[in-house]
């Protein structure tokens, strides 16, 4: 059995001449978590999108629980176990909240073989991960009537709903407040420790260093540092990269 | 309510029809209520890609007319009753579509809208130049003039549709009240995080298509007999097109409730004007309608009462 739950190896990326990802070598044990920062346009998204199925025709090769997802649609992935959010957050806006949590019930854990939901299993999952991350309150609501920190609150329970191995969190922060921050770290470090590994992708430093144990950083589509945070951040690379010379 | 018992309901409402049709006999209430039963079919069949999923087809006359066709082609080459006939026709056009959506479903918005017309112009081209089914000249098709059981033929017809109204209608109905409802709404909302949360978008659009197609053709299929002569020109008419996007529209996209209640008020305008008018007034109704109520009531007459109700629930519970 593979210990590496995500194994990444010379993956590549082009936009027409313009190279996006350049062999990022990247492994993920189970269990772990881990950060991943880089200035804007090193690449960040278009990893993610590589690594769920949205972008295809990379190179190099992307094995999940040492299986090549090579070909794999974004749904066929999110059935294997790998869940994200989306830096811009992406509600079903014509339904309520619990609905939005619904789906990936009905169609990522339903889809599974063995598992199949009743209505009742699937509601009371959706209520449980909707208390989970403190939307309970608002489950008849539309996403219209949320708050920003609330629409990332969503945006998780909708990733987690589709009981994932590996959680990628793509910039759930970006534009909330202090606590709201420290809400949404404690949420992840939460859903961590009941066992699903989470790849936190983030631009404001205080929430990367709470949560990684290891941090990687992206310059340009090149992977410059890998590591224990607290050491990656003194890296002379990394300090160029981020304050220049 | 499940499926079972809309279906049920649905049939109790449809012999009451009949009854009352029955009860006033009056040869042109069988008419005109054919053509306002075959928009109830072709709106919802529309409603089942373009309201549910979010992908405008354009090309609804082909589809129509596929069905339409496939029964003159059947009349001479190996003449059937006519639920047969509705039976291959759906399969015709639901293969037909199908195909259609496997090679234009990587287009999304307008660009979707226009390869569905084009398909319709290039059927009709397929249609006029194939000699068997009349080509440009047309088709005649001899209407018995009775059946057993049933006697009047016009009577038979309008029970045919009648059964496909409340066929098509259980349809979406189930479609709205299962996993498929919300996977189609999920599509419609955001594709990229529709597949995010696991659900096969490609396929379920597919299945929408395939639906969406069959119902259009079964539609289409007692239509020689009821207008004992067909020719392209008539059975691609734009009417169709138009109608079955704006019955919709009007009516409300998101709910089977909706395309019933467009096709039922602008189907029986349209007749009324028909007759007080005239015919060709009817696709300028449909515009000053359809502009109407995109600037009044964009989610359709349903939507309009949805969200009274709403508003009024909220009035009356005090904050």
């Amino acid at each position: 059995m593979n210990a590496n739950l995500l194994e990444v190896e010379r993956l590549g990326k082009r936009f027409g001449g313009f190279v996006a990802l350049d062999g990022i070598d990247l492994t993920v044990a189970a269990g772990e978590r881990v950060g991943l920062i880089g200035p804007n346009g090193s690449g960040k998204s278009t990893l993610v999108n590589c690594l769920c199925g949205t972008l295809g025709n990379y190179s190099g090769a992307v094995r999940f629980e040492g299986r090549d997802v090579a070909g794999l649609t974004a749904h066929q992935r999110t059935r294997l176990g790998m869940a994200r959010s989306f830096q811009l957050p992406r509600p079903f806006p014509s339904m309520t909240v619990t609905d939005n949590v619904r789906v990936p019930l009905l169609y990522t854990v339903n889809a599974r073989r063995g598992a199949r939901l009743t209505g009742e299993e699937v509601a009371a999952r959706a209520a449980e991960l909707l208390t989970l991350v403190g939307l309970a309150d608002k489950a008849g609501q539309f996403p219209r009537d949320l708050t920003q920190v609330e629409m990332r609150k969503l945006e998780l329970a909708r990733a987690m709903a589709a009981e994932p191995k590996l959680l990628i969190a793509d910039e759930a922060m970006a534009g909330l407040s202090h606590s709201e921050v420290e809400d949404i770290v404690a949420l992840l470090i939460r859903l961590n420790e009941g066992g699903i590994t989470v790849i936190l992708i983030e631009h404001i430093m205080r929430a990367v260093m709470t949560f990684s144990q290891r941090l990687v950083v992206l310059v340009s589509g090149k992977k410059i540092a890998d590591g224990n945070p607290n050491e990656v951040i003194r890296d002379k690379e990394v300090e160029r990269a981020y304050l220049g010379q | 309510m499940r499926w079972g018992a809309f279906f049920l309901v649905a049939l109790a409402v449809a012999a009451l029809i009949f009854g009352c049709a029955l009860a006033i006999n009056n040869d042109y209430v069988f008419f005109a209520g054919y053509t306002v039963l075959q928009f109830i079919v072709l709106a919802t069949a529309w409603n089942i890609l373009g309201g549910y999923t979010g992908y405008v087809n354009f090309g609804s006359a082909a589809f129509f007319a596929i069905g339409a066709y496939s029964t003159v082609f059947f009349y001479k080459f190996y003449p059937m009753p006519i639920p047969a006939l509705i039976l291959i026709a759906a399969a015709v056009s639901g293969l037909i579509g199908l195909g259609t959506g496997y090679l234009t479903l990587r287009l999304r918005g307008a660009f979707f809208a226009i390869a569905t017309l084009a398909l319709a112009v290039v059927l009709q081209t397929l249609i006029v130049n194939w000699n068997y089914v009349g080509g440009s000249r047309g088709a005649y098709i001899i209407r018995p003039s009775s059946i057993d059981y049933i006697g009047s033929y016009v009577h038979y017809l309008f029970l045919i549709m009648l059964a496909l109204a409340v066929i098509a209608l259980t349809i979406a109905y189930a479609i709205e009240h299962s996993a498929l409802g919300y996977g189609f709404a999920t599509i419609r909302d955001d594709e990229l995080a529709a597949e995010a949360s696991g659900v096969p978008t490609l396929k379920l659009k597919l299945i929408a298509t395939t639906l969406s197609g069959a119902l259009m053709g079964m539609a289409g299929a007692p239509f020689p007999y009821y207008i004992g002569y067909l020719q392209p020109s008539s059975a691609f008419g734009l009417e169709y097109a138009v109608n079955s996007i704006a019955m919709p529209i009007i009516g409300g996209t998101v709910s089977w409730a909706g395309p019933l209640v467009g096709a039922i008020l602008l189907g029986t305008l349209q007749q009324y004007v028909t007759v007080t008018i005239s015919s060709s007034v009817n696709v300028l109704i449909v515009g000053v309608l359809l502009v109407a109520f995109v600037v009044v009531a964009p989610n359709g007459i349903i939507g309009l009462m949805t969200s009274i109700a709403r508003r009024g629930r909220r009035e009356r519970k005090p904050a």
